[in-house]
């Protein structure tokens, strides 16, 4: 129903000067139902492509599929998270929870059954009255991903969502995130910095090349989503293979020894 | 409860400061035109119900009617321009040609075409209320991040969705903050279009105190236009706090 399919997308930025490729002839296919992570170094056109996903952006050339009808504007079951929240101070958690139910103009009653049992699905049942100024980072990135469950999306875009939170808070949501895919089983596209996010929560992991942003290598890491496998050897060399690929893009190079192939594993890219 | 009580203390404490200062600063000048607060305050609670109440009740009139008018025109209109770049373009060097005008030199012209009554003042009133709010909420709409806008759309909304979850919640504290100062100017250009031309409101009261030499009764005019200011700004207060709930949230 719902995979994402790019063809030959390319799109260009018009700045002061001169126009910033950002995407060139750009090709992806993500499965229904497939958990992918994107990883790539800063400006590789990774937020561009979420945003042409969403119908945020139209591309100058090429096309994107969701579930084979072309993308011409923002679709109901597509959810977008992006880097800070996206929330609104001004609303109260329940009111953001419910807000995309809300411009939809879904009736007040399901409003808020729907919002109320997203809120309890990532544990902000007792908070729907407070503002999101009174939450913690991580209960506001659970909030944005209430949102998201509460429109019922099948197709989940993620522009870094989990950046700004310390590690710990951090793996708490990978944690929520995988918990929730392995329930709903919703396609979802992962935009992320770090290496370990990447391998814990794609199923493939996508390396983009810089701008304009081609796909450089593809690593399937088929055992994403069983218990411990945070723990494993396995996802240690995943991890390990992902930052040869990001070095060789030029994205990571210090901790690299060449000779050896030895890599710190480390928080972000 | 626990806020009124302690603003209440506050207006309490602050009265008596002012009273001493005042007498303090009465027996050192020693002049007939500025009696005690003992006369002054005689003097209004004597003539509040005779004849001071209606002058504040036409004055009160003019600034809420005012106050309102302008920003009911100005705030749609300046969230408009803020977010539309093309609507912009071709009004805000309209807007700031008119703008650094103190609307207070139209008295004259206003007073002969709409007479010494209500209109002229409301009129004038409306005038500056209505381009500090026309400034303010445009700057306010165009200072909105990107991202929050961004978010809202990318769950469907249109245009009007976004300026009523986004850019109006947006900029109420902003429209607030204009509204205290603005009502602030209002206040002292309605005592001089008082003043002028009419036969009512608390600046013809306090000017017409001054003509008759009765000082004691000017000043009851002047605690009158205190009481007049605190009305307004208490009433924003309660109007921002019911729908700016968010600022005052504690971290």
């Amino acid at each position: 129903m719902a995979g994402l399919v790019a063809q030959g997308v390319s799109l260009a930025y018009t700045g002061v000067g001169r126009d910033t490729v950002a995407l060139e002839h750009f090709d992806l296919s993500v499965a229904e139902g497939e958990p992918v992570a994107i990883i790539g170094p800063s400006g590789c056109g990774k937020s561009t492509l979420l945003l042409l996903a969403s119908g945020m952006l139209c591309p100058d050339a090429g096309r994107l599929l969701v579930g084979g009808k072309e993308v011409t504007g923002p679709r109901l079951a597509t959810a977008l998270i992006l880097q800070d929240f996206g929330l609104l101070p001004w609303k109260t958690v329940f009111h953001n929870a419910a807000l995309g139910l809300e411009v939809r103009r879904v009736t007040r009653a399901e409003r808020r059954e729907r919002a109320m049992s997203s809120l309890a699905r990532v544990g902000l049942a007792e908070f729907v009255d407070a503002y999101p100024g009174e939450l913690s980072g991580g209960m506001r990135q659970r909030l944005a991903v209430a949102r998201a469950l509460a429109l019922d999306a099948d197709l989940l875009l993620m522009d870094e969502p989990l950046s700004a939170l310390d590690a710990l808070t951090r793996e708490d949501l990978q944690d929520l995130l995988l918990e929730l895919w392995r329930q709903r089983r919703h396609t979802c596209v992962l935009v992320t910095h770090s290496i370990e996010e990447a391998v814990f929560l794609g199923r493939r992991v996508i390396v983009l090349s810089p701008r304009p942003g081609r796909v450089s290598a593809v690593v399937d890491n088929p055992r994403m989503g069983e218990p411990g496998y945070r723990n494993t050897s396995e996802f240690y060399e995943r991890c390990v293979e992902l930052r040869r690929l990001l070095a060789e893009e030029g994205a990571v190079g210090a901790l690299v020894d060449r000779e050896t192939g030895r890599v710190e594993v480390g928080e972000g890219a | 409860m626990r806020g009124w009580r302690r603003k209440t203390i506050g207006y309490i404490g602050a009265a008596i400061a002012i009273i001493v200062l005042w007498q303090l600063g009465a027996l050192a000048i020693d002049s007939r035109a500025l009696p005690g607060p003992v006369p002054a305050l005689t003097a209004f609670s004597t003539a509040f119900w005779s004849d001071l109440a209606p002058h504040l009740a036409a004055s009160t009139w003019r600034v809420v009617a005012a106050t309102a008018l302008g920003t009911v025109l100005a705030v749609p209109l300046g969230l408009m321009l803020g977010r539309s770049p093309r609507a912009d373009a071709v009004f805000a060097p309209l807007v700031f040609l008119i703008y650094p005008i103190p609307k207070v030199v139209f008295l004259p012209v206003l007073l002969v075409l709409l007479g010494l009554g209500d209109a002229s003042k409301i009129v004038l009133i409306t005038l500056i209320v209505f381009f500090q709010l026309l400034v303010t909420a445009r700057d306010a709409a165009r200072a909105i991040p990107a991202g929050s806008v961004l978010s809202v759309r990318s769950l469907g909304a249109g245009r009007l969705d976004v300026f009523r979850h986004v850019v109006i919640p947006a900029a109420l504290p902003d429209i607030f903050t204009a509204l205290r100062i603005g009502t602030g100017t209002a206040v002292a250009v309605l005592f001089l279009a008082e003043s002028i031309g009419g036969t009512s409101g608390l600046g013809y009261y306090i000017v017409d105190a001054w003509g008759r030499l009765s000082y004691d009764a000017m000043f009851a005019g002047i605690i009158g236009m205190a009481l007049l200011g605190v009305v307004i700004y208490e009433l924003l207060e309660l109007a921002e706090a019911r729908l700016c709930r968010w600022t005052r949230v504690e971290r």
